[in-house]
């Protein structure tokens, strides 16, 4: 080695000169992570939408395109809201303790006003989108089907309520998103009514 | 380092040699240990090739290739990506200092004879990728789809029209089209963040190969290997590891100083980097007051221009860049850096760089009667210039070349000339003038009172 | 600031027109850090612009975002009705009925700044002079027989055409004053500004994000360096 050589302070100066360099390589790590969020754009899409359901009838389901996702609006049936307190036994997880919903509709019926189903309808299995089976006791479905949704990707079943059955591959129940009613026959998807 | 980091590291060179090649390309490279600030332009040429592939794909994440689209969505990479604005314009300031970079570096070679036995090849492969550059270039000006994308590539394309036979059906098979559309735009998006920047790093792998073979050039022109040590060491080596490797770093800091304030406080450089009228979306009805492409294609552009006719013009403009690929040819000295060559290399070089500059500034002008007679008078010393090269680099009287390395940069009181002089004197006086004394004196008062407190 | 005044007066007094194809621009004073000056001339975009031109490449969030106002401030500023906050600025005139009422569609102006510089967008919308040759009555100095009528009119005052020989041929050398405006003319020229500043924001919202974080970067970058040359010293103490 050449003579006088202060190798402590070489090193002080590597280590302090890579940590410094890795802090600036973070920082400049952000503007690229961050380019690929959701854009202005995106989020612009995503903006609120606002549903009439003053000719809904009772049984029928509207979509709505949410954030790129099938929003669906239900009018439950007396007797459909009467058969889901009959069903907590074969559901995974009837409580919806598990599952994603604004503390509104933390309850039996899942919903804001009982007889208004509002939900995602995205599979939170797989993402396939479940279509609408409200008939009762269907030849494919079996004598046990009480009206609910059915994922034909994967087999999962959820009933009036998007509750998800025990022992299909679907792990928790459907996704209701953040909404209120403006007036008894409008409400808006994708803003909490406690936001407003 | 640790017991489990060494067990890794042997774990892994018994299966890729990676610390063989660490040592083979940094530890046991010899550089010559006289570099000067012109050596730097190679390491940041790589640098700035890295900053635009890595803004490049993010960009290509959110850019929409078609003529309906594609304007509005540079402006929502601007507005409505997260930092889209700071990726843009590190892409479009990058493109400009690339040239910038690879300018300087082309200078270097030719200043000190880097292309010269046995670098040729080095060269050459230097030259395609700059020839590649232009056309990365190109075609990634099209994208944004301004009125100077749209006009501007109208203009170059239709420079193959100028071909005999076949000229006006390549121009049309390169645009897919009969004017620039949606399919050009298309095409040229493909070949930017693909076929060329493939190409690019693929030559630059070649370029480093050559290099590596046959060493670095060095301010004084002479082999360092021809010097060796009992070990076979170069003498006038040093390990490229960790010295330049430090210093190149030092450099890029700087550069990188000088990168951001540009992409921070001027990223449109006065409509040098990005121009003015490429703010208006391509209008194929309407063309701009003056065409001209960005700075770094004037030069060629005027000697273009500077023709009184549509083939002559293409070709010269061809062979103002063919004649760069003779270079090793045309020079006959075998001394390679300008420090021992004759005074009339000098000149001529100096009225090369002359000429290049004076046809860059005319490119971004105006045609006028003035502007062109310049333009010619620049183009005739540009060719003139490798013309002649051949035959006085024959017969030039050269100075004699030392053995081993001299100074990075030669010191004013050993320059001979007697411009040096007249500089020295200048300086001399300057020292003694009572302008710089108060100035000193000023100083000194501020400082004493600072450090007073 | 009361010279600069002045001098900003004096200029306005008559545009110099030089000649041949070139017009002599006025010097806006533009600085889209004023957010007062920059929230007055979106409210003026709305009152006299917004009927034709859109900004299309903005959105009325990003406004309220970038000059700290609510949707309920936005919407009293510029008076947006049916559009929502998240949409783009869409002029209120469709493209159709303005091709029959002028002729041209009136292009989008959210570019204009980057495209033809502050200073033109200023000289240009103070440059309307009495013409009754055109369609509306008005030509301008720095864009002739351009086809859009001086909203401007009942705040600056109409003006008139200075002729001189050059030549032989009359021609514009500037323009005076013909009768009042709402508006006295040092006013008038703050408004224009205040208009340019708000063009000048929406051709590059980003500036405003930009500009600010250069030192810090810059700073960075300089700290780093100043490491990176320590240790070239360090090492090369083996070489020099």
């Amino acid at each position: 080695m050449i003579d006088g050589v202060d190798n402590e302070k070489r090193r002080f100066l590597t280590k302090t000169a890579t940590m410094v360099g890795a802090v600036g390589a973070g920082f400049l790590a952000v503007p690229f992570a961050s380019s690929m969020r959701p854009s202005a754009k995106a989020e612009a899409m995503g903006a609120p939408v606002e549903v009439d359901i003053e000719k809904l009838e009772a049984g029928q389901r509207v979509v709505v395109l949410w954030r790129g996702k099938p929003v669906w609006v239900v009018r439950r049936t007396p007797e459909a809201l009467a058969n889901l307190v009959e069903l907590d036994g074969v559901l995974l997880d009837p409580e919806s303790d598990q599952s994603e919903q604004p503390a509104s509709s933390k309850n039996e019926a899942r919903a804001i006003k009982p007889e208004i189903f509002v939900a995602v309808g995205v599979c939170t299995h797989l993402g396939c989108s479940p279509v609408y089976r409200p008939d009762i006791a269907p030849a494919d479905l079996g004598p046990d089907w009480k009206g609910g949704f059915f994922c034909p990707c994967h087999g999962s079943k959820f009933d009036m309520a998007g509750r998800v059955y025990k022992g299909v591959p679907a792990p928790v129940n459907l996704e209701i998103p953040p909404y209120y009613f403006v007036s008894d026959n409008r409400i808006v998807v994708g803003l909490d009514g406690e936001k407003v | 380092m640790s017991e489990k980091g060494m067990s890794f590291r042997e774990w892994l060179d018994e299966r890729l040699p990676v610390t063989k090649f660490f040592e083979d390309q940094l530890l046991k490279y010899y550089a010559p240990k006289n570099f000067n600030f012109l050596y730097f332009f190679g390491s940041l040429a790589l640098l700035v090739l890295v900053n635009q592939i890595v803004t490049g794909i993010v960009l290509a994440m959110h850019y929409k290739p078609s003529a309906e689209l594609a304007f509005d969505s540079v402006e929502y990479i601007m507005r409505d990506v997260d930092w889209g604005w700071l990726l843009r314009y590190l892409h479009s300031t990058g493109a400009s200092l690339f040239f910038v970079v690879i300018y300087m570096h082309m200078f270097r070679a030719i200043f000190y004879g880097s292309f010269k036995k046995p670098r040729e090849l080095l060269w050459l492969f230097g030259m395609v990728i700059f020839v590649l550059l232009m056309a990365e270039a190109f075609m990634g000006y099209l994208l944004p789809w301004g009125q100077m994308s749209y006009w501007g590539a109208q203009v170059i394309i239709s420079l193959f029209g100028a071909i005999p036979v076949i000229g006006e059906d390549l121009a049309t098979w390169i645009r897919g089209d009969y004017v620039i559309a949606d399919a050009t735009l298309n095409r040229f998006f493909a070949l930017h963040v693909i076929a060329v920047p493939l190409a690019i790093l693929g030559l630059v792998v070649l370029h480093l190969a050559a290099l590596r073979t046959t060493g670095s050039n060095n301010p004084d022109g002479i082999e360092i290997k021809k010097n060796r040590d009992l070990v076979g060491i170069p003498k006038d080596g040093i390990p490229f590891h960790p010295y330049y490797t430090v210093k190149d770093l030092y450099v890029a800091g700087l550069f990188l100083t000088i990168f951001a304030w540009i992409v921070f406080y001027s990223p449109e450089m006065g409509g040098l980097f990005l121009e003015h009228p490429n703010f208006d979306p391509a209008d194929p009805m309407k063309t701009p007051e003056h065409i001209q492409p960005v700075w770094y294609f004037t030069p060629f552009y005027s000697i273009l221009r500077a023709i009184p006719s549509k083939l002559g013009g293409v070709v010269a403009m061809g062979a103002s860049i063919v004649v760069l690929f003779l270079l090793p040819w045309l020079d006959r000295c075998p001394v390679k850096s300008i420090r021992y060559r004759s005074p009339l290399f000098k000149i001529a070089l100096t009225f090369f760089v002359v000429s290049f500059l004076g046809l860059g500034v005319l490119g971004t002008k105006p045609v006028t009667e003035t502007y062109t007679l310049m333009a010619r008078i620049f183009s005739v010393i540009y060719f003139a210039f490798f013309l002649l090269l051949p035959v006085f680099s024959s017969v030039e009287i050269t100075k004699p070349v030392p053995e081993r390395l001299t100074e990075p940069v030669i010191p004013l009181a050993k320059r001979e000339g007697f411009q040096w002089r007249l500089i020295e004197d200048g300086i001399r006086a300057l020292e003694h003038s009572p302008f710089l004394a108060g100035i000193k004196q000023l100083l000194s008062k501020l400082l004493g009172k600072n450090s007073g407190i | 600031m009361k010279k600069a005044l002045t001098i900003l007066l004096l200029c306005s007094i008559s545009v110099v027109a030089s000649a041949g194809s070139g017009i002599k621009l006025e010097h806006a004073d533009a600085d889209v850090f004023d957010e007062l000056s920059v929230i007055r001339g979106a409210g003026y975009f709305a009152n006299y612009c917004l009927g034709c031109h859109g900004l299309k490449q903005i959105r009325y969030s990003r406004i309220g975002k970038d000059l700290k106002m609510n949707e309920t401030q936005l919407r009293e500023l510029i008076q947006f009705g049916d559009a929502r906050i998240h949409e783009t600025i869409q002029a209120a005139m469709t493209p159709g009925s303005a091709i029959s009422a002028f002729g041209v569609s009136p292009p989008d102006l959210s570019l204009v700044v980057r495209s033809r510089g502050a200073d033109w967008v200023y000289s240009y919308l103070k440059g309307f002079y009495d013409d009754p040759k055109r369609p509306f009555g008005v030509n301008n100095i720095v864009a002739p027989n351009v086809a859009m009528p001086n909203v401007l009119w009942e705040l600056q005052g109409r003006q008139e055409p200075e002729f001189e020989a050059v030549d032989g041929k009359q021609e514009i050398v500037g323009l005076k004053a013909a009768t009042h405006g709402r508006m006295k003319p040092r006013e008038f020229d703050g408004a224009i500004n205040d208009l340019v500043n708000f063009l000048a924001y929406v051709g590059e919202p980003s500036v405003l994000h930009r500009v600010p974080l250069g030192k810090y970067v810059i700073a960075f970058l300089l700290f780093l360096t100043y490491l990176f040359y320590r240790l070239k010293k360090e090492y090369w103490k083996d070489i020099d």
